[in-house]
């Protein structure tokens, strides 16, 4: 089972240490973690995604709960949250798969942001099964390196986590 | 203005500290500069290893609930600390642990005596804090302070590099921290709790460490006696009952005693109180309480069903949680139960007098603890190391007061005792106990400097078998009797050494003398050791082996090829 979960924290030195910490010594396996700063400089936002039964996803949400730097723990639900990812990929360009790139990344509504004679650098954004996808379609041209921000989510509508 | 380091002691005395433990060196030395100018409002213990000193702080804050404290320096001072927070974080006992570090402009470079001891002990600490700036200084205090005693209490480490102790700022003294305000159940689930305890026919109430010393004997008795249960606990929970008191039948677990492991099998539903149901208290869990409901009371809410799923789960705090069942619940009468227990119990005294039997007179541990329970008052404290020894005080000690045991239950760190005896000893200026074993007395025997030093009227029952005792059984039971590294072969001869530390010391090895060294020492002005002979193959019994339940029990020593 797929988990989004939100942390809102102390924008504070060693805290994502604390938070990946925490998931390292209780066994927690963690697929992505992004961080960022929030529009309170104070104070930071992350989000993770897991695999685990219902089982791990309370174990994981109730012992962040109980770091000191931790202000709220939300779990995302994919019905009432937005969800996107980032990701550069890098494929060859050769005569033979040129327009085969650019035809999938205009179907895609991605960019190719960074082109020379040997490479083409393509930006996709969007839910996770998207980039997926793109990767399966690129795979056979020939990927060089690629890199992927990770989920960042947040719930549709008014409601500010923070503020519950 | 203040100095960093002025303020480091200003604050710990604002916070109603008046006894530290500790170790000094290089990047302390301003913080015990202020230390010595402060010795009328604080006291400082010095230890003979921080690791020492560190369990003092920790037997130190288990008879008082005040928060224990030690101070080391950087590097390898900071590290040996490691161990004693460790031991404190697994026991949830409050600790603050203060450690200099190298200046700020010389932090990452590797310079000397430098550890990243907030890096170290982040997994073994509730929280930790580099301090940076002397403007932080006694805020990070008061709330390290705050921290370490709220909730499930545990240790919180404070770094505090060189210059930041020697920079200067103002101080304004300000109030003991509070406690962070604790939850309180919901109604609706106090309800399902008593509706639960209401159609209960076996009724059994199990405490731990998170109800010792915080005055719940008399409520969890008046519990007892209205709902007709009965009462066991955890290795923690000891010293919570009273020992007299009869529904109460002590430990269970791995080493438990036979009747409470027996009743919590037989019971239809459990009340854990501050319990969190570790490996070694229900053996198998696949198998632990399946004919059971249960309702667990924390106040650490990633307790509730984290090891056991349970019926019920009261997070917030224990006594307000206790007391609305405790008022809420129907007066009951279970005299199939009463029976039941009470046959347990009865093969349990039969059990006992058979192995007193077989043991033929020979000084078993039983007599051993015969003749401390006797002697002992009440307000004796009880201190151990880990081993067989630590199980078999666990098993036979009475105790009739909350806070008068200190031992390592959740990390079972030999080398524990010593320190946390002297600790236990200041803080609660009455006689105090160390039971050990020849392993883990070796561990850190060094605080027998200590013990001379401060006088300290601890009397050290040393159970000397020449072998790793505890080990060794599961050699015995597991392992082909191939004892491999468990037969120490050591030819100390502790009354001599405990002599060449200044302290008085005998060795027995029948009970007679036993009683007669055991009065002397009881009534000594400074440490006494009495090495204690006892026979190598002594069983901690009962015991369920690793992964069993507690239907493969082993009550008699087994015959063993």
């Amino acid at each position: 089972m797929r988990s989004v979960i939100a942390i809102y924290v102390e924008n504070k030195y060693g805290v994502l240490t604390r938070v990946s910490g925490m998931f390292m010594r209780k066994g927690f396996n963690i697929d992505s973690l992004t961080v960022g700063e929030t529009d309170d400089p104070a104070y930071s936002r992350i989000t993770i995604t897991l695999n685990g039964d219902k089982y791990a996803r309370e174990q994981l949400i109730n012992q962040l709960r109980k770091l000191y730097n931790v202000k709220q723990v939300k779990l995302l639900e994919p019905e009432t949250s937005v969800e996107r990812e980032l990701m550069l990929i890098k494929v060859r360009n050769t005569p033979e798969n040129r327009s085969e790139v650019l035809a999938a990344a205009e179907i895609y509504r991605a960019k190719v942001i960074d082109y020379t004679t040997d490479a083409m650098c393509v930006e996709v954004t969007g839910e996770p099964q998207k980039i997926k996808a793109f990767i399966e379609v690129m795979k056979p041209l020939g990927i060089i390196e690629m890199c992927r921000t990770g989920a960042v989510a947040l719930q549709r509508g008014g409601t500010i986590m923070e503020k519950e | 203005m203040m100095s960093g380091a002025q303020i480091v002691v200003e604050t710990l005395i604002e916070q109603g500290v008046t006894d530290v433990f500790g170790y000094p060196g290089g990047q302390v030395l301003n913080i015990y500069d202020e230390l010595y100018k402060a010795g009328d409002r604080i006291n400082h213990v010095l230890a003979a290893h921080e690791q020492g000193a560190s369990h003092a702080a920790d037997g130190y804050s288990r008879v008082t609930g005040k928060v224990g404290v030690v101070i080391a320096t950087s590097g390898p001072g900071a590290t040996n600390l490691v161990t004693g927070i460790a031991t404190a974080m697994l026991d949830s006992i409050p600790m603050v642990a203060i450690t200099g570090n190298v200046p700020t402009s010389l932090i990452g470079r590797d310079s000397f005596q430098e550890i990243n001891i907030t890096g170290v002990t982040l997994p073994i600490t509730k929280h930790n804090y580099f301090v940076s700036d002397v403007h932080e200084l006694a805020d990070t205090i008061r709330e390290a302070f705050r921290i370490a005693k709220s909730g499930r209490p545990g240790p919180v480490l404070i770094d505090i590099p060189k210059d930041v102790q020697v920079a200067q700022c103002a101080f304004t003294r300000g109030d003991i921290v509070d406690h962070i305000p604790q939850e309180t159940a919901d109604d609706a689930d106090i309800d399902r709790a008593v509706e639960l305890i209401n159609a209960s026919k076996r009724p059994y109430i199990y405490i731990g460490g998170g109800a010792a010393g915080r005055g719940m004997t008399e409520d969890i008795i008046a519990l007892a006696e209205k709902i007709d249960a009965y009462v066991g606990c955890t290795f923690m929970g000891l010293s919570a009952m009273k020992n007299s008191y009869p529904r109460f039948l002590g430990m269970e677990g791995m080493h438990g005693r036979y009747a409470s492991s027996m009743a919590n099998k037989e019971a239809d539903l459990i009340i854990g109180i501050g319990v969190r149901f570790s490996d070694r208290a229900t053996g198998n869990v696949a198998k632990y309480a399946k004919n059971a409901k249960i309702i667990q009371l924390d106040t650490d809410l990633s307790e509730i069903n984290k090891n056991v799923r349970v019926d019920v789960g009261l997070i917030g705090s224990i006594v307000s949680s206790f007391s609305r069942i405790l008022k809420r619940c129907d007066k009951q009468s279970h005299p199939e139960w009463r029976a039941t227990v009470e046959a347990f119990k009865t093969e349990e005294r039969l059990i006992a007098d058979e192995a007193e039997r077989m043991a033929n007179g020979a000084m078993t541990p039983k007599k051993i603890f015969d003749v401390i329970n006797e002697v002992k008052d009440e307000r004796t404290v009880i201190a151990t190391d880990v081993g067989q020894h630590q199980m078999w005080a666990a098993q036979y000690t009475d105790f009739e007061m909350p806070r008068r045991f200190a031992s390592s239950g959740g990390l079972g760190t030999m080398g524990y005792g010593l320190g946390a005896a002297i600790g236990a000893q200041i803080a609660s200026g009455d006689r105090t106990v160390l039971i050990t074993g020849d392993g883990s007395f070796g561990m850190n025997l060094n605080e027998m400097a200590t013990a001379v030093s401060y006088n300290t009227p601890i009397v050290i029952v040393l159970m000397n078998n020449g072998v790793l005792g505890m080990v060794r059984q599961w050699q015995t039971l597991f392992f082909g009797k191939r004892y491999s590294n468990t037969v120490l072969n050591r030819q100390t001869d502790f009354v001599k050494l405990a002599e060449a530390f200044g302290a008085k010391a005998r060795c027995v090895d029948n009970i007679a003398d036993f009683r007669a060294a055991f009065e002397e020492a009881m009534q000594h002005d400074g440490p006494y050791l009495i090495d204690t002979l006892i026979d190598m193959d002594e069983f901690v019994l009962p015991m369920l082996p690793p992964g069993g339940s507690i239907d493969d029990i082993i009550t008699v020593k087994p015959e063993v090829k």
